[in-house]
């Protein structure tokens, strides 16, 4: 049995759906992520799991206890770090993870010792009796995280953990969440619009875009389903049709503005496609990455969206007309 | 015993931040100095009433007047806690609701009384210094309106925390001051005598549950002048305290369920 599986989970808000029948199963020990780019649902969804925000209809059930009848339960089995900020800023960090410690009921000696151990980890110890206040925001969000990481929940659900985090600590804290899925069998939810960090910690993913999931599967695999290696051409104007001719082509789509064609073994039909698109500015061949995986689904990127009417787009339209 | 681990951390919390805000500190002792000395002396020196002068008559106001402000606002304050601050990481903890609700009153009650204690300090000064005759602060007398004032403190309390909890943005504000916390403390006895009063006003003084509590601590700190009369019974404190208890009884009532209720 899945350990957290939601049943057409959905949240309205006055004019828009933010989560929208949502189905998922998510199983024990796995470290999952939720992709996607800003307001596509994610947090929406996390509070709803988390039980602080009613789901206007559909459920969801946590460690068999469901999200609406049993809050309680479902409270006693998870762990969350926020998006936003939620220490109390005029305590010391080490108050606030004392704090924690109290409210989920840890007994004292073991309390103690995981304070040492996520301080040790978010690198806080010679600030941990400072005021928050005083911390700078990457400090601030170490310890949330910190916080969130100390009392070892069954499920611990991460809202954008390691937003606006140096590389190092990212590093670390990937690292540390790993060790708590492998050595203590937890469940894990990730949140995320860092397409590296899904791609290096998630065993799998559900890519979601405006409350719907657009495709759920392993990393690897979501990459591999694209087909083979993609080719970036940059370039005043393309013969498209004479691409479409080119069997071996699997897909050609616009990216960014440029035009992205997808295609196994990639490096040894380049010079073939060179000589038909015709004069071009620049080209780049890569394995597909996770962006490349967004863009597929949604035909949007996902950092910035496309700018409306670029010029590959409208040759892409032009060229379906005909 | 977690949820009392829980409560615990709650009141620990509010504690702590209560004496580190030193300007929270500060202006619960100004406002109320403002008001015995400006107000007290500057009406005193035109007005009394029931045989003490005005500055001594209004000091049992102007105890309730600090316990009403600071209980409220404590309490709406949570608008913004679970928004920003603290308050969310609250609500996900394996705690029960009531129990979340019990530790904000025990914080909350905990601050207005530390305020309170400093009151009474000040009340001891200028009973001395010959500015409040005919205040009889006593161990007894203080203790009872500590009491009282407990008491109300807690239906208080919960009234913010019931209001803070419902409201989805601080954008209400403005108004609970407008339309709650000063008619309360206006329409209370706080400031004046409530003895013939025009007919269109009384029905709102004796609705209020505050114009009790400044009644019962009037009475333990000053004497029988100017009784509350409603009808032809002559409230004793005894009464005084039981109506304050009951009102409290009914806000921790609302309070518990709308802490069910509560929405981020
Ligand atoms: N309280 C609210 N009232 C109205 N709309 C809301 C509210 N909270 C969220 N929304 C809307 O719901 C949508 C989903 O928001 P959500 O915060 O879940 O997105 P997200 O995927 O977490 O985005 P981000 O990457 O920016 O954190 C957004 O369009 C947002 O504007
Ligand atoms: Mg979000």
């Amino acid at each position: 049995m899945p350990i957290i599986e939601t049943k057409k989970l959905t949240k309205k808000f006055e004019k828009m759906i933010a989560v929208d029948t949502l189905n998922l199963q998510i199983n024990e020990g796995e470290i999952f992520g939720l992709l996607g780019p800003n307001g596509a649902g994610k947090t929406t969804t996390l509070l709803m799991l988390v039980t602080l925000k009613p789901p206007t209809s559909g459920t969801a059930t946590i460690n068999g206890f469901d999200i609406i009848k049993q809050p309680d339960k479902v409270r006693k089995s998870i762990g969350i770090v926020f998006q936003d900020p939620s220490s109390d800023e005029i305590l010391t960090g080490y108050e606030n993870l004392k704090l924690h410690g109290w409210l989920y009921d840890m007994p004292s000696d073991l309390r103690e010792e995981r304070i040492k151990e996520v301080l040790d980890l978010v690198e806080l110890t010679d600030r941990k009796d400072d005021r928050v206040k005083k911390y700078s925001g990457g400090m601030r969000r170490r310890l949330e995280l910190a916080r969130g990481l100390m009392h070892h929940p069954k499920i611990l659900f991460l809202d954008e953990p390691t937003l606006g985090l140096d590389p190092q600590s990212r590093e670390h804290i990937w690292k540390y969440i790993e060790r708590l899925a492998k050595e203590k069998n937890m469940t894990i939810i990730i949140t995320t619009h860092y397409m590296e960090e899904a791609d290096k910690l998630c065993d799998r993913l559900a890519i979601i875009d405006k409350g719907k999931i657009v495709v759920l599967g392993a990393p690897k695999q979501l990459k591999k389903d694209l087909g083979g290696d993609i080719i970036r051409l940059k370039a005043n104007a393309l013969d498209l049709d004479a691409l479409k001719k080119l069997s071996y082509i699997k897909d050609i789509s616009s990216c960014e503005g440029e035009v992205c064609l997808t295609l196994e073994d990639a490096s040894s039909h380049l010079q073939e496609i060179l000589n038909v698109v015709g004069k071009i500015e620049s080209v780049e061949i890569r394995s597909p990455t996770l962006d490349d995986v967004f863009l597929h689904y949604t035909g949007r990127a996902m950092r910035e969206g496309t700018p409306e009417g670029s010029w590959a787009e409208k040759m892409m339209h032009a060229s379906e007309k005909t | 015993m977690s949820e009392l681990k829980g409560i615990y951390a709650l009141w620990y919390r509010e504690t702590k931040v209560f004496l580190r805000e030193r300007s929270r500190v500060i202006s619960s002792i100004i406002n109320p100095l403002l008001w015995l000395l400006i107000i007290g002396g500057g009406l005193g020196s035109a007005v009394s009433f029931g045989g003490v002068n005005y500055q001594t008559f209004i000091y049992p106001g102007v105890l309730i007047q600090t316990a009403l402000f600071s209980s409220v606002f404590f309490g709406v304050y949570i608008v913004w806690d679970k928004k920003v601050d603290f308050m969310k990481e609250v609500l996900v903890a394996p705690m029960r609701r009531t129990s979340i609700f019990v530790g904000k009153i025990l914080g909350g009650s905990t601050d207005t009384l530390l305020q309170i204690l400093i009151l009474f300090a000040i009340g001891f000064i200028l009973t001395f210094v010959g500015v409040m005759p005919g205040l009889h602060l006593t161990v007894s007398s203080i203790a009872i309106s500590l009491a009282f004032l407990l008491m109300t403190t807690i239906g208080l309390v919960s009234i913010g925390l019931i209001l803070g909890s419902q409201m989805e943005s601080p954008e209400g504000f403005q108004l609970i001051i407008s339309f709650l916390v000063f008619p309360l403390f206006f329409l209370s006895g706080s400031l004046f005598p409530i003895t013939n009063l025009p007919n269109w006003l009384a029905p709102f003084i004796f609705m209020n549950p505050v114009t009790y509590a400044v009644d019962g601590i009037r009475t333990i700190l000053i004497g029988e002048q100017e009784k509350v009369i409603v009808g032809a019974i002559q409230l004793s404190p005894m009464l005084d305290f039981m109506i304050v208890t009951l009102f409290s009884i009914i806000m921790i009532g609302i309070g518990t369920y709308a802490f069910k209720k509560m929405k981020l």
